[in-house]
């Protein structure tokens, strides 16, 4: 098991190198010089050069990318090249427990929907609620997250003002703070997932209840709560986890749009600022995060499996 | 005295997209206390619905019981709700099913599996409830049944899975044991085994047993009576050294002959039965097996022949019955 968790991890770290490295070279590929647009496109060749020489930008890329790497390795993923050159590190910190509370909020609201919509349709089959309830799913999956989010804005920040409209709250102002600045960009982007989720669901535990061993369970004479709860739902949650592990990985990484209506300074605002400004650094840190998110997601997932599935073992 | 368990005219249909599927038609046996009944017959025969039905397992839709009466100890079982059948199931009828490589839930301990109904029958705390299992598995005959709890279905061999399964099935004490094909999933030298735990724990406990099976060979050798279904219907009944001495309906005879034995001389060539089952969209208007049958007479082709006595406690549904015994070749 350790062993096994040791090995995952470091394919994790050859991963995002790997990652880090493409988009490394890539950015230097993108047309759109960020050097040419401080000097608002006017200076000549000369003052280019000579600002990129003091930013650290004047040798060949290489070489450049192996000083990055060598900082990074040690935790330093460098300093913005714009204005007083912050420091990734400091940008990345103060952007990501903003989306972690967005994509933690998101997910959870997501599974609290998806949960009993699933067991819903499942259980009834084919009746008006289980029509109902992929009627809600397909209206949930088909509608942009961030044209609900401007909705929901509309509807209960602007029309009902229950929700402030926009920005966000750290958890150090109170919780009710937090929360409502979330409330509105959470449903907005978790909406989709919890209809993926609730379709997964259904599919899933229709397969497990016409299975072998819950006829043999309900021959014991098992009531409808315990057969469906005790018996058949941890079988058919084994293959929604792995869409529930993705799904987490794209709240983290994916709520660029709605964290840009909802002006919330998340990590996508900041990729996609970064990337918009040619920011170097700024870019490479915050894929970085994204894609060790993504990896070490994947990874909880398949260790939640080895929990929720006894055929499961990890022994290599 | 009534028996156990009475089965009276149960008739089972099923809704298909080509129409509906008269699965089991007109079907009546007994099982009396602490007696180990077959019912024999070929898939698609009815039989393990016939089965299931009896603890109303059948799933509703497609499967709708279209009449009869299934009689525990003077209960009709079609007639129980949800919540009363519930009480009878696994506490006073218990089944045994034929796949044990599917029929123990793969996610959960078999320690989770066998106090389950221990807890909910009988109300056993935890401890309690695990100190029987143990017990059980071990009657079953399964080695360090402490351990084997803690183990999930995976971990076991189809043998010692579809005694899991007999364990669970005894644990609750019930009256009658129902085993659908309980053998057909494992190697021949198992079959035996396991067919000798069960006959001998129901003997000593006075559990009633219900076969399910294809096979003639357990038959033989484990039931008091025999029934034999084709196409839904019951064509051959009666106490099994009888029925084996003097089969009494073309289908019996047919299947009697297509089992290789080892009191006949050796290189004769076995003797299918010609055709195949029918279809049970299209049954024909007379008797079933009559496309098959070598007896075949007008009168067959007509109506379904009804079940007759023919003393000595067995039936048969053939209006040929008497050219048959009389011995004209099949």
């Amino acid at each position: 098991m350790y062993r096994y968790v040791f090995r995952r991890c470091l394919g994790a770290l050859l991963v995002m190198w790997a990652v880090a490295t493409l988009v490394f070279f890539m950015l230097r590929v993108v047309p759109g010089d960020p050097f040419a647009a401080m000097t608002f496109d006017a200076g000549d060749a000369q003052s280019i050069a000579a600002l990129k020489d003091k930013l650290g930008y004047g040798q060949p890329v290489v070489v450049q990318y192996g000083k990055w790497l060598w900082h990074a390795v040690q935790g330093d993923l460098g300093n913005s090249i714009y204005g007083s050159r912050v420091p990734v590190n400091g940008m990345i910190a103060e952007a990501f427990p903003r989306t972690l509370s967005l994509a933690t909020l998101s997910f959870l609201l997501a599974l609290v929907i998806a949960i009993p919509a699933g067991l819903i349709a499942a259980t009834r089959r084919n009746t008006p609620l289980d029509h109902g309830v992929t009627l809600v799913a397909f209206l949930g999956l088909s509608m942009p997250d961030f044209w609900l989010a401007i909705l929901l804005i509309i509807f209960f920040a602007a029309g009902l003002q229950w929700l402030p409209a926009i920005g966000y709250a750290p958890l150090s102002d109170g919780f009710w703070p937090w929360l409502s600045h979330l409330i509105i960009p959470a449903v907005a982007a978790g909406t989709a997932f919890s209809a993926i989720i609730a379709r997964m669901l259904r599919s899933a535990l229709i397969e497990v209840l016409q299975t072998d061993y819950m006829r043999t369970a309900r021959a014991k004479g098992l009531g409808a709560r315990a057969l469906l709860l005790g018996q058949a739902l941890p079988n058919a949650l084994i293959p929604v986890i792995t869409v529930m592990g993705i799904a987490f990985a794209l709240l983290m990484s994916s709520t660029v749009i709605v964290e840009n209506v909802c002006a919330i300074k998340g990590l996508g605002r900041l990729l996609i600022q970064s990337i918009l400004n040619r920011d170097y650094p700024a870019v490479q840190g915050a894929i970085l995060v994204v894609s060790a998110i993504f990896v070490f997601s994947n990874l909880a997932v398949d260790l939640l499996y080895g929990l929720i599935d006894p055929r499961i073992r990890y022994v290599k | 005295m009534a028996a156990l368990l009475e089965i009276r005219d149960l008739g089972v249909e099923f809704r298909t997209p080509a129409g509906v599927v008269k699965a089991v038609n007109g079907v009546s046996f007994d099982v009396g206390r602490g007696e180990v009944v077959a019912l024999v017959g070929e898939s698609g025969s009815g039989k393990s619905v016939t089965a299931l039905s009896v603890l109303q397992l059948i799933a509703q839709p497609p499967g709708r019981i279209a009449g009869g009466r299934v009689l525990f100890e003077g209960c009709d079982l079609l007639a129980l709700d949800e919540a009363a059948i519930r009480h009878v199931r696994g506490r006073r009828i218990a089944m045994v099913f034929q796949e044990p490589m599917t029929s123990l839930n793969p996610v959960l301990s078999i320690g989770r599996q066998m106090t389950e109904a221990l807890r909910l029958h009988l109300g056993l705390s935890a401890a309690a409830a695990r100190q029987r299992a143990v017990a059980l598995l071990d009657q079953v005959g399964i080695a360090e049944p402490q351990r084997r709890l803690r183990q999930y279905p995976h971990q076991l061999s189809g043998g010692m899975r579809q005694r899991v399964m007999i364990a669970m099935a005894l644990s609750c004490e019930p009256e009658l044991i129902i085993a659908d094909e309980p053998t057909t999933a494992l190697d021949v030298t198992i079959q035996a085994q396991i067919l000798e735990i069960m006959q001998d724990l129901c003997r000593r406990l006075g559990v009633a047993l219900l076969i399910i099976t294809h096979n003639l060979g357990i038959v033989a050798r484990y039931a008091d009576r025999v029934n034999v279904m084709y196409a839904g219907r019951i064509v051959e009944s009666g106490p099994a050294a009888a029925l084996y001495r003097r089969p009494a309906h073309p289908y019996t005879v047919g299947l009697l002959n297509s089992v290789p034995r080892l009191d006949r001389p050796r290189g004769r060539p076995l003797e299918p039965i010609p055709g195949s089952p029918p279809d049970l969209h299209l049954l024909p208007a007379g008797c079933a097996f009559a496309p098959r049958c070598s007896l075949a007479e007008a009168p067959c082709r007509i109506a379904p022949p009804p079940l007759r006595a023919l003393g000595d406690g067995q039936a048969s549904a053939c209006f040929e019955v008497e050219r048959l015994l009389a011995g004209v070749p099949a």
